[in-house]
């Protein structure tokens, strides 16, 4: 959903796992719906380690831990990996994540979480390991991301990192404006290199 | 700098936007029912039409049944989401194959097939194995459902300009070592993520030995060691497996095309970001133990003894232990991975004159209509059916099992697709990817078995 990022503030909910596939965030049998229903998406988040077979809640796994919430998503890296489906960035968006923290995104997944307003924050190993030994000692442990400054700061030590956002996306996601918005302005020049290529 | 990908992404540049990424414009846009209706939707809600629909291809795959596809599709959920990639394409006056059309299959095999990929293109489809069509020569790959919206709307998709590797591998493959085996074995070597951020150019006597099949094969799994896309610098090879294919020119644009393409290749002088080389010799045949496609090691190998609790739980394995002889319950031949004539005659040629396994539930699937009608052309239905075989009808089908085809909880699979997550296959399915032949060898003996065991008597494979 198109919304306008500035400052975002939040406790974390830690996924120290790497290479989390887009299965795993959803699985391919929720697919099937043809609308985009971020709250379906939302409650099929993780869906085979969050609940049992029988639907039951897994008690072991982080969303289903009361300790645990916010608007930030921390996970291990390579974060996305697998399939193309936007379905996962809508699951996260659904869930009510704004935000995931991770030393490595997959390339098409990190498209897909910039394309439905949903930030990737890239970190150092460094920082990331501070941040999951932080979350598990106190998982009150509060972040600040700032969009505008481009930094992503571990309340609880004060340490900051600087993250990467070209300016034009950077526009794009502090005025809610998305890349289809954009590429109707530009039918001239598509037009024209339609004609010199001729 | 100077590499084929530069040359083909330079010249489909239409502007940079300062600070940001480029507008790019696509030759080709697939669509298949799963990652296509909201984009639809989208261009509904903003009262806009595709700009160039004759440049839009659209079929369904993902959610077809194997079976009685004459006969309206059981799962009504499915059944929707295919009856609305038909009623988006007529609306949007988009060609569509639908269901039972003799044209239908999976987008990765069918575009290539019908020529509608072609050596210089830019291709994007909203599924990551896109990448497939790097065969050809063309820079493809997957993108988002936003993305395909921006692509109908506009032709043009906003993109960072990925960086440039060069994978050789120099060498002749050995025997029963095919495509498939060198791709999981470059992601065993890379990882799953190895590659991200990077496009990849296939080079070396190996690739250019291997035929169109092979290099379909290899360039599909490129997104597997995390890359954006795969691909192969057309040659002699490719101009004889396109011509004559529907969408391929014709007549004098054909030599007019070919002299154009005969200039699509990286310079003697070309700088990639990373370069790589793999000797063909080392390369063995492959199966994967864990979760991840990384996760992969010669058939006859051990488990790693570093392999993490969580994979080998899943799998129900244990580190250093040999899959030499493990049962198998279920083998699938199939996928836009492994769906082709070739994969088919591979998997024939070992099991002519062989029985299938008893305790073995075994899915053939072909990739298209096209290649069901070769493999009957050829008389491969027979001698399958003679070994106890059912060639079913083309979809992605177990692939990941969005239709009926689902392998079971805890049941170990044998297959020719592309992922080993967990559940990929169905909850709680156990998969372990490998090539044609290691399917085929698991199929009559019912548990994975070395491949080159079944070449010995045989002299027809030249994969």
């Amino acid at each position: 959903m198109k919304q306008k990022f500035d400052i975002i503030e939040s406790t974390c909910v830690p996924l120290p796992l790497e290479n989390v596939d887009t299965d795993q965030i959803i699985p391919a049998r929720f697919l099937k719906a043809t609308t985009r229903d971020e709250k379906f998406f939302g409650d099929n988040l993780f869906r085979d380690w969050r609940y049992d077979a029988d639907g039951k809640p897994r008690a072991d796994f982080v969303l289903n831990d009361p300790r645990y919430g916010g608007c930030i998503l921390v996970a291990g890296k390579n974060f996305g990996s697998g399939s193309s489906r936007e379905h996962a960035a809508w699951a996260i968006a659904g869930y009510g994540f704004r935000v995931v923290i991770s030393s490595f995104f997959a390339d098409i997944h990190k498209n897909n979480e910039l394309n439905n307003f949903v930030l990737p924050v890239v970190v150092s190993e460094d920082f990331l390991s501070e941040l999951f030994a932080g979350i598990a000692a106190d998982p009150s442990l509060r972040v600040r991301v700032d969009v505008p400054a481009q930094t992503v700061t571990n309340l609880a030590t004060g340490r900051s990192e600087r993250f990467e956002l070209n300016g034009y996306k950077k526009y794009c996601l502090t005025h809610a404006l998305d890349d289809i918005d954009y590429l109707l302005e530009q039918k001239d020049k598509i037009e024209a290199f339609e004609r010199e290529r001729q | 700098m100077n590499t084929l990908f530069d040359k083909i992404w330079d010249a489909h540049v239409v502007s940079l936007i300062e600070d940001g990424p480029t507008q790019l414009y696509i030759d080709r846009l697939y669509c298949h029912e799963v990652t296509s209706p909201q984009a639809f939707d989208g261009l509904r809600e903003r009262g806009i039409r595709c700009l160039r629909p004759q440049q839009i291809f659209c079929m369904p795959d993902h959610n077809t049944p194997t079976h009685d596809q004459d006969k309206p599709i059981a799962d009504p959920v499915s059944k929707a989401q295919v009856d609305a990639l038909a009623r988006n394409a007529a609306e949007f006056g988009l060609t569509h194959y639908g269901m039972m059309s003799p044209d239908n299959g999976i987008i990765h095999v069918v575009g290539p097939e019908k020529g509608l990929s072609l050596p210089g293109m830019t291709i994007v489809c909203g599924d990551s194995h896109t990448s497939t069509h790097g065969a050809v020569g063309a820079v493809a790959f997957g993108i988002g459902t936003s993305e395909v919206e921006m692509v109908l709307a506009s032709q043009c998709i906003l993109q960072q300009k990925p960086k440039s590797m060069s994978i050789r591998i120099e060498g002749a493959l050995g025997p029963g070592v095919t495509a498939k085996d060198v791709a999981l074995y470059l992601m065993m070597k890379l990882t799953t993520s190895g590659a991200t951020g990077y496009f990849v150019e296939y080079r070396g006597s190996a690739v250019r030995a291997l035929s169109m099949e092979g290099r379909l094969t290899l360039c599909n799994l490129s997104i597997e060691m995390g890359a954006r896309g795969g691909f192969i610098a057309p040659d002699e090879t490719t101009f004889a497996w396109l011509k004559g294919r529907e969408y391929a020119p014709k007549g004098a644009d054909w030599d007019k095309a070919v002299a154009a393409w005969r200039e699509l290749r990286s310079g003697d002088d070309a700088v990639f970001d990373r370069e790589l080389v793999f000797d063909a010799a080392d390369i063995e045949p492959m199966i994967t133990y864990g979760t991840n496609p990384g996760m992969g090691m010669p058939v006859t190998g051990s488990i790693p003894v570093d392999t993490a609790k969580k994979a080998l739980d899943y799998m129900g394995f244990a580190a250093g232990e040999k899959l030499l002889g493990h049962p198998v319950d279920y083998v699938f031949l199939g996928a836009c991975t492994n769906g082709r004539i070739e994969d088919f005659r591979a998997f024939a040629s070992v099991v002519k004159g062989r029985r299938k396994a008893p305790g073995v539930t075994a899915w053939l699937v072909p990739g298209s209509w096209a290649v069901k009608r070769q493999i009957e052309a050829e008389g491969l239905d027979r001698v399958l059916a003679e070994a106890g075989f059912e060639v079913r009808q083309p979809g992605c089908s177990a692939c990941l099992a969005m239709n009926d085809d689902k392998i079971p909880a805890g049941k170990y699979a044998v297959s020719t697709s592309n992922r080993n997550f967990e559940g990929r296959q169905g909850p709680g399915s156990r998969t372990l990817l490998a090539s044609p032949l290691t399917a085929a060898a698991a199929a009559v003996t019912g548990k994975v078995s070395d491949p080159r065991m079944f070449l010995l008597s045989s002299t027809s494979i030249s994969l």
